[in-house]
């Protein structure tokens, strides 16, 4: 795989002359900087989609019952007619807002984009371990996306159970009409997007494993490259568990199997289900879902630890540690999924283990942010738009965080299990700080995607707006949850039976937040335009504009295959030499040789 | 109308986007400057504004936990509910003053180390005695956090005593019924099988178990009707009906068989624990008295549902094919907590906290409880025939249909279950 092309990057019409068709490279690319840009288009879209339906809720939510001309608009006489939100398609909404966000946006949309990216550009590799499989995975991804917006549209309604679909209410289509052909479309998509994470994930490993440039240690890897591995080994472990569980389900709802269901009658109809346990999918289920939080948020983590050293001109702070967190936060995020279970009637011991291993998992996280906090003390801060988003991801994975010390303490999680309190805690610590890690992620990768800059103006304004309205969203949430609201509720009227007052405050809360999501959906548009216009139009970049340390500065701005024109640099020090003293300049990019009598790695 | 502010939106958006445009390309040709050569001024800008949106969002912080605080689910009022309570604001004010000390060292120094010209960042890339330092305090205090939580988690989840009343939660989409174990404090066994219209929570005695095989025979669907349907020549079925009614015969047949088997296992001494058992419809109020234990038990007739009553503070998932179990003892009576919420209106609740339908969000059960005078009253109403009251009492002697000819008709049927609904206001007025 030599490098054989240096053609300019945005000329191309399609035209069949060139080297390299139009198809073979911006379609069925086995260029993993095109399909990282292809896995960042579609999750940009599948975002949108997600944010568009939460709006749809929130309005719902905000105002219970009253005609709105903006959802009969989006859903229509069948799903709203006369422009209230029917019952069912509320609870379908949610369910897809949350698939999409979770497995579509923050799974396959950030590791997708970033890992396809960054991988072989910072380790000094030409390309994936297997191009093919790399391409294989994209098309999967696009697929199980497709069959998922797809299933919005059908006459039954999407999938509605929830984006954890625990069945028997998943399995039953007597239950609720979502779980008909809905589900099955949700099962499959799932299955298909499995298998794409697994293609993208094995890969990712193979090639940190083996593709690494001379002089690349594994103590040399920049700690995106390791969040990045981390990450990779938790899919591969789990994913094929949320098959597995899938595969169940599917067996239940068609082949008339008894894994998750026993003793039901549903409607008026006795089934003959004797034996199973509905228990069982959920510790299947979790054992995916705990460590897909980390799946979400450690690339998150990876990218700002790598802004924020490049942006404060310092080395990140306890490099080592920093690497050992990961690992723990990886090791322990696989025994303590019992956490979403305290109160499902599991036994009360293990419970207790799970309380224990779920508190550990704190420790790790802490050091990360002590560490982030001490990076930025006496550095020489300098906010770009990526710094600022990965500040405020620091902000969000400790208030976010905080909450998670009361969740997981089973004794208390009794009484705001399954309430808002978990839904602000989870956007937070899981929604904002990974969304907040994609934006810095954009921001600053952006000139090596596309070659050109994005506005930083514009830049600031979508980061204010973003952090203002998403704070705005999910901390009044936190009191709605106190208060005793449980959440997949499509409204309060029940809170106003049994005590109108907390109704009046839940229901002050819940407009706050509709208004605060509103203001951050249009802060969004900001960014859309941004993306989309700096793409075509933005000024040139030049080949190291951050000053960084990394390798993939290294190479051209215009993409070529194989990455480096001439042979791949080597390495001879760690990614973090920022300020070092005795050197004149302030960064010295990892290819440069040690000095005489300079000190190596730290 | 719709069409009209669809057309409105479009044609802002449009103009805001082709302002955006030209915002943008002046911007870029004004500064003739590159968009990573971040000015000191904008740098500065940004940093005052951190600072500047930390002070708004503390602030806003502590108005919130001042306005909204823990006012939602009032005090606790049950006993373990007091010690979570306490716990929960030992675990708030730990958490609250992370919060406030790592936010406010993130923002400020984000603040203080702005880019200073001249001024180069201090390297400084590892201390082995800092990351000791917050590696152990935080282990510290999680331990701390953690035994105390154990603690209370024991004593909630431990063994009921043996004098807490025993009472069924039996739910169903998308409502809630009551059972009380009646004088002998046990709840008598159940088998889905044996679900009917008289029998909705499948209560098992000898009766019911050959009731249900009778009416799994002989009714209208039964199994004798479905075969003679099937073999009767005169009959045309579309082949899809047909093979639908042979699927429901076999299926009916295995039931059957099931039920003889339960019919041959049954020991007819136990009915005895299912008679004094004291069976509300569907939606009535629970009632509970004040200082007592009650033992909940939780069952589910079809998919997952979650028992939550915020003011007990306590939570329990219902899961179909198994019995979970939850505990509590309440503290305060529905009038007392009335005074203590300055609102006469108030009532405890049960609400369905795990999804399971489209009007998951309307499954609740109105709670009462009473002090002892009042509820021994109350109790006394329900568990014991009183022939001038004889619809208040209901013990499953009682209100199980006994003896009615076999062929109820649904109408029937439900004029037995349906005794005065128990208005739950009224009730608290009168006793
Ligand atoms: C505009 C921003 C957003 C708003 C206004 C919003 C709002 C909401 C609301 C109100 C719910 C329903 C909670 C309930 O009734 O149970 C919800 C559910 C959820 N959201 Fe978001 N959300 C936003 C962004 C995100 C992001 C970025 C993520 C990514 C992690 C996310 C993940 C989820 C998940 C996993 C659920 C649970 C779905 C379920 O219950 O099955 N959301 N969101
Ligand atoms: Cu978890
Ligand atoms: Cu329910």
């Amino acid at each position: 795989m030599a490098a054989h092309e240096a053609h300019a990057h945005h000329d191309a019409h399609g035209h069949h002359h060139h080297e390299e068709g139009f198809i073979s490279k911006y379609i069925f690319s086995q260029d993993h900087k095109m399909i990282g840009k292809q896995f960042l288009m579609t999750a940009v879209f599948m975002g949108v989609v997600a944010m568009l339906l939460s709006i749809l809720f929130r309005i719902q939510l905000a105002w219970p019952g009253e005609e709105s001309d903006f959802l009969s608009f989006f859903l229509g006489e069948t799903w709203a007619p006369g422009g209230v939100m029917k019952e069912s398609m509320y609870l379908g909404l949610v369910t897809i807002h949350g698939t999409i966000m979770v497995f579509f946006l923050l799974t396959g949309g950030l590791s997708g984009t970033f890992s396809n990216l960054l991988i072989p550009l910072q380790i000094g590799a030409r390309d994936m371990a297997s191009g093919f499989l790399n391409m294989l995975s994209y098309w999967m991804f696009l697929i199980s996306s497709l069959i998922m917006l797809f299933s919005l549209f059908i006459e039954t309604g999407p999938a509605s159970s929830g984006w954890t679909i625990y069945p028997p209410l998943s399995a039953l289509p007597q239950a609720i009409e979502g779980s008909g052909l809905g589900m099955t479309l949700w099962l499959v998509s799932m299955t298909i997007f499995i298998a794409s994470s697994l293609l993208g994930s094995l890969n990712y490993i193979v090639t940190i494993f083996n593709l690494r440039t001379k002089g690349m240690k594994m103590t040399r890897l920049p700690l995106t490259i390791w969040a990045f591995f981390i990450t990779a080994i938790l899919g591969v472990l789990s994913f094929p568990v949320l098959l597995s569980a899938a595969l169940l389900l599917m067996m239940d709802r068609l082949a008339g199997t008894s894994f998750y269901l026993s003793d039901i009658i549903v409607g008026s109809e006795m089934l003959e289900n004797h034996g199973g346990s509905p228990l069982l999918y959920q510790h299947l289920f979790w054992f995916l879902g705990h460590p897909e939080v980390y799946i979400v948020l450690l690339p998150a983590l990876g990218l700002t630890s790598e802004i924020i050293s490049t942006n404060s001109r310092k080395p990140i702070f306890g490099y080592r540690a920093m690497i050992g967190s990961i690992l723990a936060i990886g090791f322990l995020s696989f025994i303590v999924w019992g956490h979403h279970m305290f109160i499902t009637g599991m036994n009360p011991f293990i419970g207790s283990v799970f309380v224990f291993t779920t508190l550990l998992i704190a420790i790790p996280s802490a050091v990360k942010v002590f560490n982030y906090i001490t990076t930025i003390w006496r550095g020489s801060n300098i906010y770009t738009p990526a710094m600022l988003f990965s500040i405020g991801l620091v902000s969000t994975f400790i208030t976010g965080g905080v909450t998670g010390i009361i969740l997981a303490d089973s004794a208390l999680d009794i009484a705001v299990h399954d309430t808002y309190f978990v839904v602000a805690h989870f956007h937070i610590v899981m929604g904002m700080s990974a969304v907040f890690g994609m934006f810095a992620g954009v921001y600053h990768w952006f000139p090596k995607m596309y070659g050109r800059m994005l506005n930083t103006r514009l830049g600031y304004a979508h980061f204010w707006v973003t952090i203002v309205g998403a704070y705005g969203v999910f901390f009044p949430m936190h009191f709605v949850g106190i208060a005793g609201a449980p959440r997949r509720y499509y409204d309060y009227s029940v809170v106003g039976e049994y005590d109108k007052p907390t109704y009046d405050m839940i229901m002050d809360l819940n407009v706050i937040i509709t208004v605060f999501a509103i203001i951050a959906a249009f802060g969004q548009l900001i960014f859309l335009f941004n993306f989309f216009y700096s793409i075509y139009r933005g000024p040139r970049a030049v080949q190291n504009p951050w000053r960084s340390n990394t390798l993939e500065w290294t190479t051209p701005v215009a993409h070529i295959h194989g990455n480096w024109p001439g042979a791949i640099p080597e390495v001879h020090r760690w990614p973090y030499d920022y300020s070092k003293p005795g050197a004149e300049e302030d960064f010295i990019p990892q290819v440069v040789p040690l000095a005489e009598g300079e000190e190596g790695d730290h | 109308m719709t069409k009209l502010i669809v057309l409105i939106v479009i044609i802002l958006g449009v103009i805001a986007v082709a302002q955006l445009v030209r915002m943008y390309e002046l911007s870029s040709k004004l500064r003739n400057r590159r968009e990573e050569d971040i000015p000191n001024r904008d740098n500065r800008l940004n940093a005052t504004l951190l600072l500047v949106f930390m002070f708004a969002f503390f602030a806003s912080v502590l108005y919130l936990f001042a306005e909204y605080g823990y006012t939602g689910r009032g005090e606790a009022a049950s006993v373990h509910g007091k010690s979570t309570d306490w716990l929960m604001d030992l675990n708030m004010l730990i958490i609250t003053a992370v919060f406030f000390l790592t936010n406010g060292l993130l923002f400020g120094f984000a603040f203080k180390y702005v880019r200073k010209p001249g001024v180069k960042a201090y390297w400084f890339p590892h201390d082995n005695r800092l990351e000791l330092v917050w590696t152990v305090i935080p282990a510290i205090v999680l331990a701390v956090i953690i035994i105390l939580g154990l603690k209370s988690w024991n004593e909630q989840t431990d063994k009921s005593p043996d004098e807490a009343i025993r009472i069924e939660l039996f739910s169903k989409q998308f409502d809630w019924t009551v059972r009380m174990a009646g004088d002998d404090n046990k709840l008598g066994y159940f088998d889905y099988k044996l679900t009917n219209e008289n029998n909705p929570l499948a209560l098992m005695t000898t009766k019911t178990i050959q009731d249900a095989i009778d009416s799994m025979e002989n009714s209208s669907s039964g199994i004798h009707a479905l075969e003679s349907k099937l073999n009767n020549p005169k009959l045309m079925f579309v082949p899809e009906d047909h093979a639908l009614m042979v699927k429901d015969l076999a299926r009916k047949e295995r039931m059957v068989r099931m039920l003889y088997q339960l019919k041959a296992r049954h020991n007819s001494a136990l009915d005895t624990r299912v008679m004094d058992d004291i069976v509300f419809n569907a939606n009535d109020t629970l009632f509970l008295c004040k200082g007592q234990d009650y033992e909940f038990n939780f069952r589910s007739k079809d998919v997952i549902h979650s028992a939550y009553m915020p003011h007990f503070r306590a939570q329990m998932n219902t899961v179909p094919g198994q019995t979970t179990r939850f505990k509590f003892r309440p503290t305060i009576t529905t009038t007392e907590m009335r005074e203590k919420m300055h609102n006469p209106q108030f009532n405890y609740i049960l609400m369905c906290n795990k999804i399971c339908g489209s009007s998951h969000y309307k499954m609740k059960l109105i709670v009462v409880v009473l002090d002892k005078p009042a509820y021994k009253k109350w109790y006394a109403r329900v568990s014991k025939l009183d022939p001038k009251a004889a619809d208040a009492c209901k013990t499953f002697r009682n209100t199980y249909a006994v003896g009615k000819p076999k062929a109820a008709a649904p109408a029937d049927s439900t004029a037995v279950a349906t005794a005065p609904a128990m208005d739950s206001a009224a009730i608290v007025k009168t006793l």
